[in-house]
C-alpha cells in the first residue's frame, strides 16, 4: 500500500497553516500564509474571513505539492482554529457580514459591564463554565446583532449564519452555498458562552440571555464526528475532526491523564489541564471547558489563558523597535544577568486568568537610571513565566494535587531562556516534544483516530518523544522574592484600573 | 560574498572566495567584477586579492542572530531527529569553538541533558569541520594553533586537517568517527544565508555503529537526511530575508 498521510489545517490568529503528517506523526510538509489584522478603532481587532478562506485555497495544494502527493493519499483532514473568533455570513451568497471579530477585541467592554448586572448572571457561569468577558464569542455576537441594521431579523430567519473559524472553513470546504455543512465541534462551541457544558448543546437560557437566535447556530458534534467531505479546493478529502487550537494542543501533547497540563506559547499563552470525566468548577479563577470529545464521553479541562505572551515580544519589536526580530529578545535579555528590579505586567486588554480584570492596564515598574533595554527584555520574558506560575498555582489548588511536569509547545519554545525561566519559577521540569507543531498534530491525531489511521490513544502516546527538557535550578528564596515582587506589580495594575475614571 | 570579505582578514583570493561560498570559480569571478565596478570590492594590485571597497564602508555588517537561527530551524531539526533517530545539534562559530545554539534529544526517551550553550572543539567534531571548511580565516587560525588530541583518532596534524577540509568542501558535508569521544560519531552539513555564506552547521551524533558502516564510512541515508535538513534550514533563512 502506498504511504498515507493526515492533513491538518491550523487557522491561527495571525496565519493559516496546512501541515501533513505521516503515520509516525512526523511532519512532512508545511505551507503557511499570514492574514491582515484590522484595528479600525482602539480595542477593535478584526480579520477578513474571505482572505483567510483564500489562504486555505492556496496552502492546501501547496502542502500536497511539497510532499509530492495527491488527495487520494490523504486519509483524513482535521481542522483546528483560533477560538472565539467568529464570522457571520449570508447563507445564500457566502458573503460575510462585516469582518470576523477576533478574540482579542474589547469593543464589548461596556456591554459586558451591563450584562454583568443582569439577573441570571450566576446561572450563565454555571451553565457555560465561563466568566462573562469580552474574550468569548457571545458578547461580540450580541454586539453585531445590536449594531448591524436588519441583521437580527435575517439571523432569526436563518439567512445569516454564525460560525467560529472551524465552522466557516468546513462550510466553505464542503460546498459553501451548494450544500456546505454548518457544523462545529464541542470544544469550539464551549468557548462561545452559548453551550451548556453538561448537555453539550446550545442552551436556551444562554441564547435568551445573550439574545442570540438559534436559527443562525451550527450543529454541535463531538470532536471526531465532523463527517464532511471536501468538494472545493482539493475535492475528495474526508474532514473527520475539528478542535479549538488549545484543545488540539492538549490532544497533540497526549495529555490524556487526569491532572496532566500543557502550555502553548504563541501570541498568547494557554494552559490546559485535563480533569478527566469530572467537570471541575474552578474556585481560583480558571475556566471550565471541554478538553476534547472522542466518541460518547467528553474529557473536561481547566483552562488558564494568558492574554499577552508572544505579543509582548512583538510589541517590544514593533512598537519600541528595540529588536529586529522576535527571537532577538533572548539575545538582548542575555546581555544582562537579571531583571535589575524591573517588571512588566502586560495587561494590554485587561488581565485574564486567574484575575479576570478587564479594566486593568499594563505597566512597567521598578525603573531606575540603571535599567537598560536588556533588563526590559528580561522583564518581557519573565512576564510570561510569572503568569504561567499564577495559572499553574490555581490549577494545582483546584485539583488538590501538584502537577509533576509541564509539557510545552508553540513558537516561543524556541526561546531557551524563557523555557528555563518557566522551569525555574514553577520548580518542575518543562518538557518539549519532538513535534513543536502540537496544535496541528492534535488536529491530525483526532482526524486520524476518527479515520482508523491510528488505532487508539495508546498508539498516539507512543508517538510522543521528548526533544528537550529544562530542569529547575533557581534558588528557593530567590524564586519566592521574585514572585512576591511580581504579585505586587500585578496589584498595582488593579489600583491603576480603579483610579481610571469610567 | 561581501559578508565573507567583511569578516576576518578581509583579503581573499579568487579560489578561496569561490570555495567558501560553494560557487564555481567563473561565477565567483563574474560577481567580483560586478562588485568591483560599483566599488563595493577592490582588488589589491600587488597580490591580486580582493577586499571590501570604499563604497561599502558606510554599510553595516549584519550577522545572523543565534536565537534567530534556532527559532527558524526548530522544525527542521526536529524532523531530522525523528528521521535519523539520533540527537541533533546546530552550531555556530564562537571564540575559536563550536557554540551549540540548538539541541534536540535522541528520540528514544532516555535520560539526556540539554546541551544548548556548550562549546565543542572545531577540529574534532563534524559541526566544527563544516565551520572550518567554509571559513578561510577560521581555518587559518586553526592551522596556527595546536590541535588538541582528545582520542587516539583526533586529527592533530594541520596538513591532515587541511586535506579533510578540502574533502568537506568537495562533498558538502563533514563526518567524524571517534575523533571527539570514543564510541561516538557525528555527521554535519552547512547552513547558509542568502548569498551562500555559511553561518552555521546542523548535524547528528550518536553511537559509531549506528552512524557508520562497518568500514567506518558514515551511512549514506543519514548523510542524505543531514543534507536535506541543512537545505531546509537554509531555505527557511532565504524565505524571510
Amino acid at each position: 500500500m502506498a504511504q498515507r498521510f493526515v492533513m491538518a489545517i491550523d487557522q491561527g490568529t495571525t496565519s493559516t497553516r496546512c501541515i501533513l503528517f505521516d503515520q509516525n506523526a512526523r511532519l512532512v510538509a508545511v505551507a503557511q500564509r499570514e492574514h491582515r489584522q484590522y484595528h479600525p478603532r482602539p480595542g477593535w481587532v478584526e480579520q477578513d474571513a474571505v482572505e483567510i478562506w483564500r489562504n486555505v485555497d492556496r496552502i492546501m495544494p501547496q502542502a500536497l505539492r511539497q510532499a509530492g502527493i495527491v488527495a487520494e493519499h490523504v486519509v483524513a483532514l482535521g481542522i483546528t482554529n483560533q477560538r472565539e473568533t467568529f464570522v457571520l455570513w449570508d447563507r445564500h451568497t457566502g458573503v460575510p457580514v462585516g469582518r470576523a471579530i477576533v478574540w482579542e477585541d474589547i469593543r464589548t467592554e461596556e456591554l459586558v459591564a451591563s450584562l454583568e448586572k443582569q439577573p441570571g448572571i450566576e446561572e450563565v457561569r454555571e451553565r457555560c463554565g465561563l466568566p462573562l468577558a469580552t474574550y468569548f464569542s457571545a458578547p461580540s455576537l450580541r454586539w453585531m446583532l445590536d449594531n448591524v441594521a436588519g441583521l437580527r431579523s435575517r439571523a432569526e430567519r436563518g439567512d445569516v449564519l454564525f460560525g467560529t473559524m472551524d465552522t466557516w472553513l468546513i462550510w466553505n470546504l464542503t460546498g459553501g452555498v451548494n450544500g456546505g455543512l454548518h457544523v462545529t465541534d464541542v470544544t469550539n462551541a464551549s468557548r462561545t458562552m452559548l453551550m451548556n457544558l453538561g448537555t453539550r448543546q446550545w442552551d436556551p437560557m444562554l441564547l435568551e440571555f445573550f439574545g442570540v437566535p438559534a436559527a443562525m447556530l451550527p450543529e454541535i458534534r463531538p470532536s471526531t464526528e465532523i463527517s464532511g467531505r471536501t468538494t472545493r479546493v482539493v475535492p475528495g478529502i474526508s474532514i473527520t475532526a475539528a478542535l479549538g487550537d488549545q484543545h488540539a494542543a492538549l490532544f497533540g501533547q497526549t495529555c490524556f491523564e487526569k491532572g496532566s497540563i500543557k502550555g502553548t506559547y504563541g501570541t498568547g499563552g494557554f494552559l490546559l489541564m485535563n480533569t478527566g470525566n469530572e467537570l471541575v468548577r474552578s474556585k481560583h479563577g480558571l475556566l471550565t471547558t471541554i478538553g476534547y470529545q472522542i466518541g460518547g464521553e467528553p474529557a473536561y479541562a481547566l483552562e488558564g489563558s494568558i492574554a499577552v505572551a508572544g505579543s509582548l515580544v512583538q510589541w517590544f519589536r514593533d512598537n519600541l523597535g528595540l529588536i529586529h526580530s522576535a527571537p532577538e529578545i533572548e539575545t538582548l535579555a542575555r546581555t544582562v544577568k537579571d531583571n535589575g528590579g524591573c517588571y512588566i505586567v502586560p495587561a494590554f486588554s485587561g488581565l485574564f486568568a486567574p484575575h479576570w480584570l478587564a479594566q486593568a492596564r499594563g505597566l512597567v515598574v521598578g525603573l531606575t537610571s540603571y535599567i537598560n533595554k536588556g533588563h526590559l527584555a528580561r522583564a518581557v520574558l519573565e512576564a510570561t513565566g510569572w503568569q504561567t506560575r499564577e495559572v499553574v498555582d490555581a490549577m494545582n489548588a483546584d485539583l488538590g494535587a501538584p502537577t509533576p511536569v509541564l509539557k510545552v509547545d508553540g513558537g516561543m519554545t524556541a526561546d531557551h531562556l524563557l523555557m528555563q525561566f518557566i522551569a525555574d519559577v514553577l520548580d518542575i521540569p518543562v518538557m518539549r516534544p519532538l513535534v513543536a507543531e502540537t496544535v496541528s498534530l492534535g488536529a491530525a491525531y483526532a482526524a486520524g483516530l476518527a479515520a482508523g489511521f491510528w488505532p487508539d490513544l495508546e498508539g498516539l502516546r507512543r508517538n510522543w518523544h521528548l526533544a528537550a527538557r529544562w530542569n529547575p535550578s533557581m534558588d528557593l528564596q530567590h524564586r519566592e522574592n521574585e514572585y512576591a515582587n511580581w504579585k505586587r506589580a500585578v496589584e498595582l495594575t488593579f489600583a491603576w484600573a480603579r483610579s481610571t475614571p469610567s | 560574498m561581501l559578508r565573507l570579505l567583511a569578516r576576518g582578514s578581509g583579503h581573499h583570493g579568487l579560489t578561496e572566495i569561490a570555495d567558501s561560498l560553494g560557487l564555481a570559480r567563473g561565477t565567483a569571478h563574474g560577481i567580483l567584477r560586478t562588485l568591483q565596478r560599483v566599488e563595493f570590492v577592490e582588488q589589491d594590485p600587488a597580490t591580486g586579492r580582493y577586499r571590501l571597497g570604499a563604497a561599502l564602508l558606510h554599510l553595516g555588517t549584519s550577522y545572523l542572530d543565534a536565537n534567530e537561527l534556532r527559532s527558524r530551524s526548530i522544525n527542521w531539526a526536529d524532523t531530522l531527529a525523528a528521521r535519523s533517530g539520533q540527537e541533533v545539534r546546530i552550531g555556530m562559530h564562537h571564540d575559536g569553538a563550536v557554540l551549540v545554539v540548538h539541541h534536540v534529544f535522541r528520540p528514544d526517551d532516555s535520560v539526556q541533558t540539554l546541551g544548548i550553550g556548550a562549546m565543542l572543539p572545531l577540529h574534532a567534531t563534524a559541526l566544527g569541520k563544516v565551520l572550518l571548511a567554509y571559513d578561510p580565516d577560521l581555518s587559518a587560525a586553526a592551522r596556527r594553533r595546536e590541535l588538541t588530541s582528545l582520542t587516539r583518532r583526533t586529527i592533530t596534524r594541520t596538513q591532515a586537517l587541511e586535506r579533510v577540509l578540502t574533502e568537506v568542501r568537495g562533498q558538502g558535508w563533514a563526518g567524524e568517527a571517534e575523533e571527539y569521544m570514543p564510541g561516538e560519531a557525528s555527521i554535519a552539513a552547512p547552513i547558509r544565508i542568502p548569498g551562500g555564506l555559511v553561518v552555521g552547521a546542523i548535524g547528528i551524533s550518536g553511537a559509531v555503529d549506528r552512524l557508520c558502516e562497518p568500514s567506518g564510512r558514515p551511512r549514506a541515508t543519514l548523510v542524505r537526511q543531514v543534507l536535506q535538513a541543512a537545505e531546509s534550514v537554509t531555505g527557511a533563512l532565504v524565505e524571510e530575508s
